[in-house]
């Protein structure tokens, strides 16, 4: 199981460290010029020249990564060109109140979409199964920005059921918080419910057909315990991998809900980032996300493992 | 012997009757009536456009800002003046032509990709698959913004080779899967047992037979780029600032939400979510109806 | 006379696919009293499963009980309550299926798993703990405690298929129902599930239910038997009356498809029943069996025949059943003609020292070991052993689809041939071919009949596109494929179609050699008949070589001049096949020829071998059968067989035999 759990993490550091190559020379090689861009067209080439030697980038771009590795792997992000400050007292604070939006979303997706999956599967064929599948495929193929808005509008302006700004300022209760981020996580939930709430109810309709589970009910089981005993946990495994696949689309979505809300979080960082062409936050932002996504891969695979004796004796033999 | 052939031309029309089921079960599937409905008028809109509507999309008119829904201006009119109606009908085209090239450009590259690393396996597939592993560790938006930013400039053209690009990994590894279950079988055997080359098997052995996943992953990107795009355009970011696109047109109005000025926002909105649910349903049901 | 435990009424079932109905049974009537086992036999798709399920009111999700009953110890199954039905099959039925290790959970141990039936019966959970290993005990197994902390995916297929049983019988349930229960196992570990369910039901009063297409199992589990057809119970009576005098047109048909006795290829071709069994569902007014019926007249085609009553429980649904027995044939049974002469004296293959290893997770795996033998033009050479012996590694070896290992020396008609398909010319590929076994996988389904044969002209001949096609038809037409069908695709052709498009294909590059690996096993018997007669037709005409690969031993003595039997990669035995079967025989082939129950003839001793096949990656020392061989222990050599592995020896002109028992003392062993 430790090799396992090794050989994964090997992989998991493999895939960040291709991906943070990728984006150093993607900002770095591909046309166009740092400096000039940020100082503008009309810029004086005396200018553009001193602020390429500050930012270093008259240096061999080989040595220039080196320095951006070194420096990354000892936690030091570099200086916002925008801001003038260290990148990580600026997208620290930012990453957190992001953090607050994703986790609640999370916490409304995972139960509700497996328990809808579920009751899809078990009830399958049956009206309720159609407007859960059809339903929730649909509202996940519709861009978080457009369920955000049509919230705001209709649950927030005129129904006044929920605030329609996400932050409420700082020194507030923790609760003041989560009731101000329940419409943004709303418009999240919708598009993740689709996708985990389908894998959910395939895994229930696999096992229903299964020659384990028609072996317990001709053993005159209750339909209850052979749904509880023999069905939901084979049913589930394959979900797990599908959650933590739906991380990107989440942190994906983030930044559009965040941009709808006026809501201080990562995505709002990253789309200034881009905009001023700040690349040390910029570079940093991906880096972040990228360990995230393949942290969230990796506890998948070690729970699925875990979770499943078919894998965890494969591994152990 | 002229019976036993009467009961095998039986049974090739036993064949013909199933697809023929199989079809008329999709033609009463109300969910692809729906999606049929939704696509066909968003056709519709992106084709004969022009014939469509009375207003300049881009034209200005300072004496009617924020103007309700009315006869004139069937969808009201925006925080400039101009004809929503107009501008959405307008925004159909570049969304319908970008999803669907970008959606094209992922399927021909994924699908090469799938088929080489499912038959040679081995090392060539281990590290193309990780490469993808590693493009797909981030989200489409974040690629895009990345992009975007490195390179000069705001182009569609930009917009949807990335977006081509990042569903590549995605639709190879669909076909990928599918080659894997393929290749195990006896016809590839059969085939090498006549010395056929590599590219004969992939393509004309193995590639029919791995279409059908193929084309439901297509599908299911065309509704998947619809979505990256107009959220791209509502970022502001992969598109011509001022051109009619649905979601910058959501960017430019949505403020106005706060003060009830709904038109300008929801009907772009509204329109990026009918033509993503439509292909959506369309794809469903195929997948439904062909057991897929 | 008591109340049959079971007993179905004029049960009719139907399924809907597409939003049709279709007639799955219709109207079938059976009773089973009380210790008694009744046998449904009857091809693919005949409903015989369908029937069992019904027994037990469990249709799939479109299929649905139309009228009828099914009346359990009188108690009419289809009217009874949820909980009622429930309470039935905790307490009263046992199952055991057809594919044991999917049917038990994945993911939950078996100990649990078994003890969950004795739980479900009131005990305390550590009490069903015990009564589980109580039952792995009476199912035979040596380490219960081991096996019960395991998963379904770590136990062989016979393994798991006692602790199925096991499960049934928690409940010392009155009755059983047995669907293919041995269907995919090894002969030797079906004849060991059969004696073990022989055991425990003898003289405990439970009923039995079995399913099976296989006659011969039938004949040895069965007091009585139903013939199904198509949904309709055609002929029901005493097991040996059925199988000695069967008196309905489809019986007696089935009974001659099938290779048994001393029948061979050189005395007659097979008998067979033209035509295919009706799709799913067909309208079918008269008789069920009409359309393939050599004696059918007009009134087979309107009126359903009635259940004549032959006395001491014999009955047969037939207008005319009087003259089945003298059913005309349907092939001539004149003996083959060769056209070339059949003394084989022209070698064609030779194999030598051919052995191929495999590299699995850093560790070499030996599945074939030091394979010498050779081939005459124009015979066949039957292989034979239970799964994992490397047979079929041997054939793809052959065919250059496996590269053999350093020193493995492969000639045909004299020159060596290339390790590898790319090694070799289009010509020597084409003059090796094969015949896969399933005709699914090896014809691509979006090609049509005609495309598949006419590349394989194309490549292997070498000819023109044009006239390849040409050619391909004329193959086709040759194997009796109608050329209304040649623009079909796989798919809207029957299984023996598929398979004699798959052996049209195979002769595209005119083949010195064919190997057929288990070309019928995928078929029903009456279907497999004439495969095999087409076969045998072609050898005769063609002068072609086999590599006939079967676990079928019927099949493999019909059709085979010569017959190595083979174990853990290893020739034990390579003799003429008459030879193989009569005896006396290497240890491992008497095991293997006694477990096979015969359809007709008194059985004879069942000579058993014990534990399991070992794995290739861990040959035991010695000779590689002395942890399981019948004779080791009764012939003194102990202590040479578990050191030394034995050299395949000449033990008498043409015969040899891996063994170091010498051949006289197991003739006097074997009786």
């Amino acid at each position: 199981m430790l090799k396992y759990v090794a050989k994964r993490l090997g992989l998991a550091l493999l895939t960040v460290f291709v991906v943070t190559t990728a984006i150093f020379f993607m900002t770095n090689i591909l046309p166009g010029d740092p400096a000039t861009r940020i100082l503008g067209n009309l810029a004086e080439p005396e200018n553009v020249a001193k602020l390429r030697k500050d930012l270093g980038l008259d240096r061999p771009l080989l040595a220039q990564y080196w320095t951006w590795l070194s420096n990354t792997l000892q936690g030091d992000l570099g200086n916002s060109i925008q801001h003038r400050v260290p990148v990580v007292d600026y997208i620290l604070p930012a990453i957190g109140l992001s953090l607050r939006l994703a986790a609640i979303a999370f916490l409304l997706t995972v139960p509700l979409s497996i328990i809808g999956g579920i009751t899809a599967g078990v009830m399958r064929g049956k009206p309720v199964d159609r407007v859960i599948t059809v339903g929730g495929l649909s509202a996940a193929v519709v861009p978080e920005f457009v369920w955000a808005v049509l919230l705001v509008l209709i649950v927030g302006v005129r129904l006044k059921w929920l605030p329609t700004s996400a932050y409420p300022g700082p020194d507030e209760g923790l609760l003041t918080y989560v009731y101000h981020l329940i419409l943004p996580s709303i418009a999240l939930v919708l598009v993740l419910f689709g996708y985990i709430s389908r894998i959910a109810r395939a895994g229930v309709i696999e096992a229903f057909d299964s020659d384990y589970v028609r072996t317990a009910t001709l053993k005159g089981l209750p339909r209850r315990k052979v749904v509880n005993k023999h069905v939901l946990r084979n049913a589930l495994l394959p979900s797990i991998a599908v959650i933590a696949s739906q991380v990107p689309y989440l942190i994906g979505g983030l930044v559009a809900v965040e941009r709808v809300f006026n809501y201080p979080g990562f995505g709002t960082i990253l789309i200034k980032a881009v905009q001023y062409r700040d690349y040390p936050v910029l570079q940093s932002s991906v880096l972040i996300v990228a360990v995230v996504i393949v942290l969230a891969q990796l506890i998948a695979d070690i729970l699925f493992a875990v979770l499943n004796p078919r894998i965890r004796q494969g591994i152990e033999r | 012997m002229t019976q036993a052939s009467a009961l095998r031309a039986a049974a090739v029309l036993e064949r013909k009757r199933i697809r023929k089921e199989r079809f008329a079960q999709l033609r009463r599937n109300p969910a692809f009536i729906l999606g049929a409905l939704l696509l066909g008028m968003w056709l519709i809109a992106a084709l004969f456009g022009n014939f469509l509507t009375r207003f300049e999309p881009g034209g200005v008119d300072v004496l009617n800002v924020n103007k309700r829904p009315s006869d004139e201006f069937w969808f009201g009119t925006d925080n400039i003046g101009r004809d929503v109606y107009s501008r959405v009908v307008a925004g159909t085209r570049p969304i319908i032509f970008m999803a669907f090239s970008a959606t094209a450009i992922g399927t021909l590259f994924g699908t090469t990709l799938g088929l080489l690393t499912g038959y040679m396996k081995g090392r060539f597939d281990v590290i193309v698959m990780r490469i993808l592993d590693a493009i797909s560790a981030l989200p489409v938006i974040v690629i895009a913004l990345l992009a975007l930013a490195a390179l000069e400039g705001q182009s569609e053209v930009i917009t949807v080779l990335i977006i081509g690009f990042v569903f590549t990994p995605i639709i190879a590894r669909t076909v990928r899967a599918a080659v894997l279950y393929e290749a195990e079988l006896d016809y590839v055997a059969a085939a090498k047992l006549r010395t056929e080359k590599m590219p004969h098997i992939l393509f004309v052995e193995i590639l029919p037979n791995v279409l059908p996943p193929i084309i439901v992953e297509f599908t299911i990107r065309l509704g998947y780029a619809v979505f990256a795009i107009a959220t791209l355009s509502f970022l502001g970011v992969g598109v011509e600032l001022g051109s009619p696109n649905w979601g910058s047109q959501v960017a430019e109005n949505y403020s106005g939400i706060f003060g009830n000025l709904w038109w300008a926002t929801v009907f772009p909105a509204g329109a990026i979510a009918t033509l993503a649910i439509g292909i959506n349903l369309i794809a469903d049901s195929i997948m439904e109806a062909f057991e897929i | 006379m008591s109340t049959p435990t079971l007993e179905l009424r004029d049960l009719r079932v139907t399924y809907t696919v597409r939003g049709i109905d279709r007639d799955v049974l219709r109207g079938i009537s059976f009773a089973i009293k009380p210790g008694e086992s009744y046998g449904l036999v009857g091809e693919s798709g005949c409903g015989k499963s369908t029937a069992a399920y019904a027994s037990m009111r469990y249709l799939p999700r479109n299929g649905q009980i139309v009228s009828g009953q099914v009346l359990f110890e009188g108690r009419d199954m289809t009217s009874v309550s949820d909980a009622e039905i429930r309470e039935m099959r905790r307490s009263a039925i046992g199952m055991v299926y057809q594919n044991p290790i999917a049917a038990l959970n994945p993911t939950i141990r078996i100990g649990e798993q078994v003890a969950e039936s004795f739980t479900m019966l009131g005990h305390g959970s550590k009490e069903a703990l015990e009564l589980a290993e109580e039952a792995l005990k009476r199912v035979q197994i040596a380490d219960p405690k081991r096996v019960m902390r395991r998963y379904p995916h770590q136990l062989s297929g016979g393994m798991a298929q006692r602790v199925v049983i096991a499960m049934a019988l928690a409940s010392n349930p009155r009755l059983l129902i047995l669907d293919e229960p041995t269907t995919g196992l090894d002969a030797t570990v079906e004849a060991e599930v059969l004696d073990l369910v022989r055991g425990l039901i003898k003289d405990s009063g439970t009923s039995i239910l079995f399913i099976s297409h296989n006659l011969g199992v039938i004949r040895s589990m069965c007091d009585r038997v139903g013939v199904l057809y198509a949904g309709a119970l055609v002929e029901e009576g005493e097991t040996e009356t059925i199988l000695q005098n069967p008196n309905h047109p489809y019986t007696v048909g089935l009974m001659r498809c099938i290779p048994r006795g001393g029948l061979h290829k050189r005395l007659a071709h097979l008998d067979t029943i033209p035509g295919t069994p009706p799709p799913l569902g067909s309208e079918l007014p008269g008789c069920v069996f009409v359309d393939r019926c050599a004696i059918a007249q007009d009134v087979c085609r309107t009126t359903p025949p009635p259940l004549v009553d032959l006395r001491n429980g014999h009955f047969s649904r037939c207008h005319f059943n009087e003259q089945a027995v003298n059913l005309p044939r349907t092939v001539g049974s004149a003996p083959l003609q060769q056209k070339t002469d059949s003394s084989h004296s022209k070698e064609l293959l030779t194999i030598a020292h051919l052995s191929k290893t495999f590299s699995q997770d850093d560790q070499e795996v030996r599945v074939l070991t030091d394979v010498t033998m050779s081939l005459a033009r124009g015979e066949t050479l039957g292989l034979v052993g239970e799964s994992g012996s490397g047979k079929t590694t041997l054939a793809k070896t052959l065919l250059g689809i496996f590269e053999p290992d350093e020193g493995s020396i492969v000639t045909l008609e004299g020159r060596q041939l290339g390790k590898g398909i790319a090694d070799r010319t289009a010509h020597e590929v084409g003059s090796v071919q094969i015949v896969f076994q399933n005709p699914d996988s090896a014809l691509n389904r979006r090609h049509s009949v005609t495309r598949i044969v006419a590349r394989a002209v194309e490549k292997l001949a070498g000819k023109p596109k044009r006239e390849s096609e040409d050619r391909a038809q004329e193959l086709l037409n040759s194997m009796s494929v109608d050329p209304v069908l040649h623009s079909a695709r796989p798919a809207q052709l029957s299984g023996g179609l598929k398979q004699r498009v798959a052996i049209a294909r195979s002769f595209a590059g005119s083949p010195k050699l064919v190997v057929c690996d288990e070309p019928t096993s995928a078929l029903d018997v009456s279907v497999q008949a004439n495969i095999l007669n087409l076969l045998a037709d072609l050898q005769a005409n063609e002068n072609v070589s086999y590599v006939f690969i079967s676990h079928d031993l019927g099949v493999v003595r019909y059709l085979s001049d010569r017959i190595a039997v083979m174990y853990l990669g290893r020739i034990m035995e390579l003799g003429a096949a008459e030879e193989v079967f009569n005896g006396p025989h290497h240890p491992y082939t008497e095991a293997l020829v006694s477990s096979v129950p015969a359809i007709d003839g008194s059985p004879r001793a069942r000579i058993r071998l014990g534990g399991e096949v070992p794995s290739p990656a861990s040959p035991p020392t010695g000779c590689v059968l002395n942890p399981r061989c019948p004779r080791m222990a009764a012939s003194g050599l102990a202590h040479k067989c578990t050191s030394e592995e034995p050299e395949l020896r000449e033990v008498s002109p043409g015969h040899f035999m891996r063994c170091h028992i010498p051949v006289e003392q197991l003739r006097t062993m074997q009786g």
